[in-house]
């Protein structure tokens, strides 16, 4: 009844079980799709946008679009890989991405992904916007500079915190990461150091207190392989498949 | 065809609002210095102490542009040099320096030389041979065109000879994974 | 100053009004608005706690719409239509007129809180601007005299709904008639002919609205009758995307639900057009009765009016109609007498916000959330209104809906081209002797329309609004017709006067205003683009920046999540195609010129220091022989 279904990416088949997503099966497969908003975890939304693939011809989001049998999904090209490198420069110049003094540097998706993709320059004019840091909570500190509104904290808190401790608020350009409570500081929520929410940030925006630059460089995450290589390990995968 | 030995490339650098870390790096290619002194000679640099940029293959500069001076050393090397290397995170992105951004310079100015009371007593120092603050500080590519980027904080010795060997080869630089970082 | 614990009295009523029903929250919270000119911290705490919904949510909500302010806002809100025509007719002028008198700064509140002025997207006004919208009302044909007058209502505080009538005249300017617009219809002339098209067995054994609607789903009766017709008239949206409205229909009434909704999208906020205004001023009867089919056809009980809040003047007289009608049995329960055939409509007053013209957005925006795209499939003739299959079709779509029902899909058939069945309005606005509304055969030329117009010395005109095209003189041979030159009806004309790097610069500052920030292209490349047209009008531009800017549009339209960030480069890329010498008269330098002003830079310094000698100045590169 398992009847195996595939689609190509770049060429290759990949096999896929009805109700996958592109990047879920592409993962599931181990073939990397460059990504940020998606997270294994949670319902893919699609707002990073470096994930777009052509999907027989059409700019698709590999994260949001179903696998179907024998698309053609073009990932690993030129054209392609130049729109996610600019994608990646314009998170870069939104928000304050200071790496030598980020605590989360060598553990940070955004930075990951830029390495992989060989980012050497921000290209555009920065914006520096000002985004001061709410540092009200006794355990968690919240570094907004660094957010690129992946939204992944928002789900966690509301999906399985359920607490809903964060939301967005502004439109555009100033659209923002806000907490919830009417001071607008976090120590004046219910969240707490071991929620779900704590921990899906992939920049440097939700940091634990006490505990920065306890790894040193050279042994960080993405110091050790590339993210193309630790997304595909901690991807889930059907029983029986082998980790590459 | 004859054979001919190439022309030894002449090369810049300098630091704008930096901390030398990047040229100290640099140094960092140690041995490898001697195999490059066989390639390039050096203009203005920290190295030999001269004070104006010449006509250059390669102006190397890192830091960024927090005042008027930078903006005058900045433009001569742009138009003496006919590759210019932005090196470093200052240069890329501000850097340390541009975390004063979201402050109003007026503000800085104010409580560093007037309402500061171990500073105070000089006032805002208005010297014209001293350069004047910009409003923000910028990476080198918002001020000139810059034709190379060379990341990190700074970029070790072995991604710097990398970088460099590759341009002298006249390969477009690339850095792997191990030697690509902006920390 | 009121008690931050205590939101203010009139809050509970504004619940109370919207049911508390977290679906109406954009209800909720425009009407707190509007009594209180502003949504004090108190009342947010209070409406979230009331209708169930974290606080973040609601401050997030209030934070998307620009209509809506979470901080004092002044106590009369004034807002300058920014759109191209506006300036055109000297809105610039005018609005740096009204801020030196009232020493205001743009944005700012004045220290009294009396007033803030500020500049808005387009108020579909722009046939009869520079308009503005005082705490939400619109004002047309502003002058030097009309502001004075206005600012003196504002120093003796008098309240808005006390100004003089005469302020708030909108005229329709209805130019050309033809089938929509001279229509002879009664109310319910449509309805009754859609029922008379079947046999009623269905209706008169259906006991409930769920029977009823399988019994029309099985024979074909008077819906699946009018569906026919509307299918055989070929009908496409009037919106824009221009979807086969009768496949539309057929989806949504074939589609698994508990219930079915019909929307009326009249979030027309397109800059440039305005005929929706005109519709719903002058033929509100018409788009409801097309409501009232459609809801016939697929089964629906409810439905809803989306209407922008820059058009808040016309919700009064909209509920009239609404009322009118269920008096006459038009609108209701057992509506002309028809057992099971129930259905009434809710209007729902938009917050500013172009993304919820976006069918998905304005469903989301329904449901009391910021306006934000949804991911597709579903769509929401199957997944729309909390989940259900829902149609939702432009005013305009309506309208001919109606005339359909009456006349026939073959009678509709007979107008307009072979790809495109009927007539289309046009808002006609810009360099012309009569804008206005007119309405066409599909297959119109743009010459034809000029002519009507009284356009003169024409050099370019943006067609369906700046996510459309901009035709150079060369092209206004061509036709306005789905096969060729497709339209949501919008028809801006600029003569030879005309800076069109001005007019794509201002749609550039429309686009990043109106940006929802889902998605990084649109988000910031929306602002990138923004900063370049804004780098290139300071006259400190380089073919560098041509470059970028087509490299950016590029991306934006390739990875952008909805039709807003695929069309806000087009007019960048046709002008830059078709008036790209507008662009390269203003570049300072070739190859490279700095991001910023630098002498500027040095401004806050030079202020501080007190010096302005040689070495407290940046010169342009020219001047200093440098530049590459």
């Amino acid at each position: 009844m398992n009847q195996a279904q595939s689609f190509t990416l770049d060429g290759a088949d990949v096999p896929y079980r009805p109700g996958q997503t592109i990047i879920q099966a592409a993962l599931a497969a181990g073939r990397y799709i460059p990504h940020l908003c998606y997270h294994p975890e949670f319902k893919p939304h699609g707002s990073c946008k470096l994930c777009t693939v052509k999907v027989d011809g059409r700019d698709m989001a590999a994260c949001t679009t179903p696998a179907a049998p024998g698309i053609a999904v073009e990932s690993d090209t030129q054209e392609i890989n130049d729109q996610r490198r600019m994608l990646v420069q314009m998170l870069f110049v939104e928000g304050n991405h200071f790496c030598p003094s980020c605590e989360q540097s060598g553990n940070c998706m955004l930075q990951a992904v830029a390495y992989d993709l060989g980012v050497m320059s921000p290209r555009f004019s920065h914006l520096y916007p000002s985004r001061p840091v709410d540092a009200s909570h006794p355990e968690i500190l919240l570094d907004f500079d660094r957010c690129i509104l992946c939204e992944l904290c928002i789900r966690a808190s509301a999906e399985v915190d359920r607490k809903s401790v964060f939301a967005l608020s502004g439109r555009g350009i100033t659209k923002r990461l806000i907490v919830n409570a009417a001071s607008g500081r976090l120590a004046d929520t219910n969240l707490a150091a071991s929620d779900k929410a704590t921990q899906v940030c992939p920049v440097g925006v939700i940091l634990r207190k006490g505990g920065a630059f306890a790894v040193p460089i050279g042994k960080r995450k993405y110091d050790l392989k590339p993210i193309s290589a630790r997304a595909l390990e901690d991807a889930p995968r059907p029983p029986g498949a082998r980790h590459g | 065809m004859v054979e001919t030995k190439p022309r030894k490339l002449r090369i810049a650098t300098t630091s704008l609002a930096g901390c030398f870390g990047c040229h100290m790096s640099f140094l960092d290619i140690d041995e490898r210095l001697f195999d490059l002194v066989e390639l390039v000679e050096f203009d203005r640099s920290p190295i030999t102490d001269i004070k104006h940029c010449g006509r250059c293959d390669v102006g190397i500069i890192e830091g960024g542009v927090c005042n008027a001076e930078n903006v005058h050393v900045l433009r001569e090397f742009r138009v003496n040099c006919k590759i210019l290397i932005a090196i470093g995170a200052c240069a890329l992105n501000g850097g340390l320096p541009a975390q004063r951004n979201h402050l109003d310079l007026r503000d800085c100015l104010q409580e560093v030389y007037a309402t500061e009371a171990s500073l105070s007593s000089g006032g805002i120092p208005n010297d014209p041979e001293l350069p004047l603050p910009l409003d923000k500080v910028h990476p080198l590519h918002e001020v000139v065109k810059i034709d190379y980027f060379l990341p990190g904080c700074p970029p070790s010795g072995d991604a710097i000879w990398r970088f460099v060997n590759d341009l002298l080869a006249g390969r477009t630089p690339r850095l792997p994974h191990e030697l690509m970082h902006y920390d | 100053m009121p008690n931050d614990t205590l939101p203010e009295p009139g809050v509970d009523d504004a619940l109370n009004r919207n049911r508390r029903d977290p679906a109406r929250l954009v209800q909720i919270l425009r009407e707190v608005q509007t009594q209180y000119g502003y949504i004090s911290p108190a009342a947010l705490t209070h409406i979230a706690g009331a209708v169930g919904l974290p606080r973040a949510r609601v401050e997030g909500v209030a934070g998307f719409y620009s209509f809506l302010h979470t901080r004092p806002a002044g106590r009369y809100r004034v807002l300058f239509s920014d759109n191209i025509t506006d300036r055109m007719q000297g809105s610039g002028r005018l609005f740096d007129y009204f801020c030196s008198k009232l020493w205001l700064e743009r944005g700012k509140t004045s220290e009294d809180g009396l007033i803030r002025a500020d500049l808005t997207s387009c108020t579909g006004l722009c046939d009869q601007g520079p308009a503005l919208l005082v705490n939400g009302f619109a004002i047309p044909r502003l002058t030097e005299e009309r502001l004075d007058a206005i600012i003196d209502l504002i120093r003796a505080r008098i309240p808005v709904p006390a100004w003089p009538h005469e302020h708030f005249e909108i005229t329709e300017n209805v130019r050309r008639k033809d089938i929509l617009l001279d229509h002879a219809l009664q109310p319910g002339d449509a309805i009754r002919a859609a029922i008379a098209r079947g046999p009623r067995a269905g209706l008169e054994t259906a006991s409930n609205e769920r029977s009823w609607r399988e019994a029309v789903l099985s024979a074909p009766q008077g819906p699946v009758a009018t569906l026919e017709e509307i299918k055989r008239s070929n009908l496409r949206g009037r919106g824009g995307a221009g979807f086969t409205t009768g496949l539309k229909w057929e989806a949504c009434r074939s589609a698994l639900g508990q219930m079915r909704y019909v929307v009326c999208n009249a979030d027309e906020g397109e800059p440039g057009t305005f005929k929706d205004r005109v519709l719903l001023t002058r033929y509100a009867d018409l788009v409801i009765e097309g409501m009232t089919v459609c809801a016939y056809v697929i089964g629906a009980a409810r439905g809803f009016i989306y209407l922008r809040g820059e058009y808040r003047h016309l919700l009064d007289p909209l509920e009239e109609v609404l009322e009118a009608r269920r008096n006459a049995y038009l609108l209701g329960h057992g509506i002309m007498g028809q057992p099971g055939l129930d259905f009434d409509i809710e209007i729902h007053v938009g917050a500013g916000a172009y993304i919820c013209g976006e069918e998905s957005a304005l469903i989301e925006s329904l449901e009391g959330r910021r306006g934000v795209p949804r991911n597709r499939p579903p769509y929401p003739v199957t997944h729309g209104y909390l989940q259900q299959p829902t149609i939702v079709n432009n005013v305009e779509t309506f309208c001919a809906a109606a005339l359909i029902a009456i006349h026939g899909g073959e009678w509709y058939r007979g107008f307009g081209t072979a790809k495109s069945a009927g007539t289309k309005l046009l808002s006609v606005s810009g360099d012309c002797a009569r804008p206005g509304v007119y309405e066409y055969p599909f297959g119109v030329t743009i010459r034809d329309v000029l002519e009507d117009c009284g356009a003169v010395d024409t050099q370019a005109v943006q067609v369906s609004g700046p996510s459309g095209v901009c035709l150079d003189e060369t092209e206004f041979g061509r036709r306005i017709a789905f096969e060729d030159v497709p339209t949501a009806g919008s028809f801006m004309v600029f003569n030879r006067q005309r800076d069109m790097f001005e007019v794509a610069r201002n749609f550039s500052h429309f686009f990043a205003h109106e940006s929802c920030g889902f998605c990084t292209p649109c988000r910031v490349g929306t602002t990138l683009l923004r900063n370049c047209m804004d780098k290139l009008h300071a006259g400190h531009g380089s073919q560098h920046d041509l470059t970028e800017i087509v490299d950016i549009a590029r991306v934006l339209q390739a990875t952008s999540h909805c039709g807003l960030g695929h069309t806000a480069c087009n007019p960048l890329f046709d002008t830059l195609k078709k008036f790209r010498p507008s662009y390269e008269r203003r570049l300072s330098s070739l190859a490279f010129s700095p991001a910023f002003d630098l002498d500027g830079a040095l401004a806050a310094a030079r202020q501080m220091t007190g010096r302005d000698d040689a070495g407290a100045h940046l010169q342009p590169e020219a001047a200093e022989g440098a530049g590459r």
